[in-house]
């Protein structure tokens, strides 16, 4: 066989491993079409509530690598309410993990040793049984690792999927993950992560104490709280949102659930965008309520124009006032009066047939029943206290100050303490038209209070007995008879 | 030739007389546990009828789980299941890592339950003690019992007993056995304790994907899940099937120990 030397063997295996190279490169074949376009590999970022990692720069996808670490921790749920909460991360909601279309992401599920229980995830934004569920099943002390493909984008909910599931949830343990599309987001100024759910405890809304589970209440959705990012109070106070006017304002709400829906309401805004249900196409614009499905998720972008606070709330409305469905949304700046005026007048108004209206509200029965015994001072003085923070408080404020141009302070006021009996008239019959009080003027109007005789001289001594007034007393037949001899309460 | 008969008789009809009164009685248990004297019992992934009925034989149970002092004796007598001795495959690096050394168990309660072992060390403990590790059906039967009743598995007022315990976190230091509640079997700390090792094990059906066990699921043996399950209220069971699903013959976790039985051979 003299054409078959050596050499030509050699050259022709050489050619064979050539072209194989290059067809490995060119042709797909049976590799997944993602594997030979990522470059790198980068930790991702993860932040807590209600931060958001910073928008991603790069226009490749990339290996990230994601650590979270499932917890069981005892924190507050509401003041003097506390509860076993499950974790990602250590907080309710977990971390906030952002990546970007088509990014290999590798999960690290670590449990920590202290773990009662074994837990899991699955994220919404994975493509695979479980959403990773069946591959990240682990028990205290050890860490599961899986990869996934965010080949949607989006923003997505994950939770925790070990049975009895609704109870892995129900302790907090849910939190977000966006997928940005290809192109990035649109940028704006402030981005914020924001999570409703509810919590079922055994003992009812602000009952004090470590509050178990209630499996009852759970399986009949009858939430004690219903809070935003996993506690009472989380975005109110010093934790409120901040934000300047004129920003551009994107929120990234999630809903843990475990059952409710929510309506999500900027009170005082409307949004100039919303991404419905997390998608990544602007579906509505000029929205003032969108639903958040249980186990779903929003985007909704608006512009601050006015300064203010703005109260952020799920409209089915006694879960923001009854359950804690509250948050707020500071901005601070110029007024812009012709946006938003503030109140410009306020007169008196004597019903449409000019008849003097007498006040006919009967008197709340809860506050009525606030009556001191004998005329003890102190007993005066803790009941008109009493009734101050229930009625007066809201406008005068805790101390008395007032607000300036608004409402007269009371704290060292002139006007009080000059004039005992024009303070009570104000109480019994009202007061407007312009005042002076330490110099400033004041031109608004003051109801006539509901209150009885006996609350109005405890809370008018409270009031001179507090905040460096002159110290005098008033009693109930004062009162009596400024209110003209009516002796309703006595 | 009367009398001759006659009194071996006489002998002879008191003495079955006297055996006939007495009633049989069992041998008693061996020290430190009691007998669980079986009977049918339907596990929390089959339905309450008679496919899901499972017998269950006598069998003794130990009162209280094994403690920390019990397992020192263990392992004095048995170098290779010593801490520092101990191989990988048997047991992970967290084995014991409670105790100050190999044979010092250090600042902890002696007679608190022994934990940080894994199923490899806690069947040697048994074998050991000529006992066994109770199967699932064992465990979770003699465990079915409430103060009261055998069979409380369905009774919601002891399940929620049961769910607060599961809701709270684990304390750090663990406290001596018999700090928990005795069960009508007489039995100590099945919950409020610790997990505990099954001899089976491995054979609880949960994968990760606890939404998508249900016996239509065939690739998953004798899957679970809340379409078949006896009882989807009772959350306790599951977390239990669910956390044993979890588990590797060598882990070792930080709240699970043991206690051991024997067969109730007449």
């Amino acid at each position: 066989m003299k054409y078959l030397t050596n050499k030509k063997l050699m050259i022709t295996a050489a050619a064979f491993i050539v072209i194989a190279a290059l067809s490995v490169v060119f042709f797909p074949g049976c590799e997944d079409t993602y594997s030979n376009t990522i470059k790198g590999v980068e930790h991702a970022r993860l932040t807590h509530a209600p931060f958001v990692p910073p928008p991603i720069t790069r226009d490749y996808p990339t290996k990230v690598i994601v650590n979270l670490e499932t917890t069981e921790e005892v924190k507050r749920l509401s003041d003097g309410v506390e509860y076993v909460f499950w974790t990602f991360g250590g907080e309710v909601p977990g971390k906030f993990i952002r990546v970007r279309e088509g990014d290999l992401v590798e999960f690290h599920l670590s449990n920590r040793p202290d773990s009662k229980m074994p837990h899991n995830i699955d994220l919404h934004a994975v493509t695979g049984p479980g959403g990773g569920a069946e591959a990240s099943f682990t028990a205290p002390g050890h860490t599961s690792t899986f990869s996934f493909t965010a080949k949607n984008p989006g923003l997505y909910v994950y939770h925790c999927a070990t049975a009895p599931v609704g109870l892995h949830i129900a302790n907090g343990m849910y939190g977000l993950i966006l997928v940005e599309p290809k192109q990035g987001l649109p940028p704006v100024d402030k981005e914020f992560y924001i999570m409703q759910s509810e919590f079922y405890t055994e003992g009812k809304h602000g009952e004090p104490g470590l509050q178990p589970f209630s499996q009852d209440k759970a399986v009949n959705e009858e939430p004690e709280y219903v809070v935003f990012n996993g506690s009472v109070g989380s975005l109110t106070g010093d934790k409120k949102l901040q934000a300047k006017k004129g920003e551009t304002i994107r929120m990234f709400i999630g809903n843990g659930g475990p059952n409710l829906v929510s309506s999500f309401h900027v009170i005082g805004e409307i949004f100039d965008k919303v991404y419905g249900e997390g998608g990544v196409i602007v579906n509505q614009n000029n929205v003032q309520t969108t639903l958040i499905p249980a186990g779903g998720s929003a985007i909704v972008e608006f512009k601050v124009d006015v300064p203010g606070t703005y109260i952020l709330v799920d409209h089915s409305i006694f879960r923001a006032f009854n359950k804690g469905a509250i948050g707020m949304l500071n901005v601070t700046g110029e007024e812009d009066s012709l946006i938003y005026s503030h109140k410009q007048k306020d007169e008196i108004y004597l019903g449409l047939d000019n008849k003097d209206v007498k006040s006919n509200l009967t008197v709340n029965p809860s506050v009525s029943n606030q009556t001191s015994s004998s005329g003890a001072s102190n007993d005066l003085k803790a009941l008109g206290k009493s009734v101050y923070s229930t009625t007066c408080q809201a406008c005068h404020q805790a101390n008395g100050e007032g607000i300036a141009g608004v409402f007269p302070p009371l704290a060292k006021s002139d006007f009080l303490n000059n004039n005992k009996d024009a303070v009570i008239h104000a109480v019994v019959k009202g007061l407007s038209g312009p005042i002076t009080v330490n110099g400033k003027n004041y031109n608004g109007v003051m109801p006539p209070q509901t209150l009885t005789d006996d609350q109005i001289a405890a809370v008018l001594t409270y009031v001179y007995s507090s905040w460096g007034n002159s110290g005098k007393t008033v009693t109930k037949e004062e009162v009596s008879k400024v209110r003209g001899g009516s002796t309703a309460s006595r | 030739m009367l009398k001759k008969i006659f009194i071996p008789v006489i002998i002879l009809i008191l003495t079955t007389s006297v055996s006939a009164a007495t009633p049989v009685k069992t041998k008693p248990a061996p020290e430190g546990m009691v007998l669980i004297s079986g009977g049918t019992y339907v596990p929390l992934y089959k339905k309450e009828d008679e496919s899901g009925k499972q017998i269950v034989k006598p069998f003794y149970m130990d009162i209280y789980p094994v403690t920390n002092k019990e397992f020192l004796e263990f392992v004095e007598a048995n170098p290779k299941w010593r801490r520092s001795n101990v191989k990988k495959i048997f047991a992970d690096k967290f084995y014991l890592k409670h105790w100050a050394g190999d044979l010092q168990l250090g600042n902890i309660n002696p007679n608190s339950p022994v934990t940080n072992i894994s199923w490899f060390a806690a069947k040697a403990y048994a074998e050991w003690r000529g006992k066994r590790l109770p199967t699932i059906a064992e465990w979770e039967f003699a465990a079915g019992a409430s103060k009261t009743k055998p069979d409380a598995f369905d009774d919601e007022e002891n399940i929620n007993r049961i769910q607060k315990w599961y809701s709270q976190k684990s304390p750090e230091k663990l406290p001596a056995v018999g700090s928990t509640e005795k069960n009508y079997w007489g039995l100590y700390d099945l919950f409020g304790l610790i997990w505990e090792w099954n001899y089976d094990f491995n054979t609880a059906l949960v994968t990760g994907e606890s939404r998508g066990d249900s016996n239509l699921e065939r690739n998953l043996f004798c899957g679970s899940g809340s379409a078949s399950a006896r009882d989807v209220k009772n959350y306790p069971a599951f977390m239990r099937y669910g956390f044993r699903s979890s588990l590797k013959a060598n882990y070792t976790v930080h709240n699970l120990g043991f206690r051991c039985v024997i067969d109730a051979a007449n």
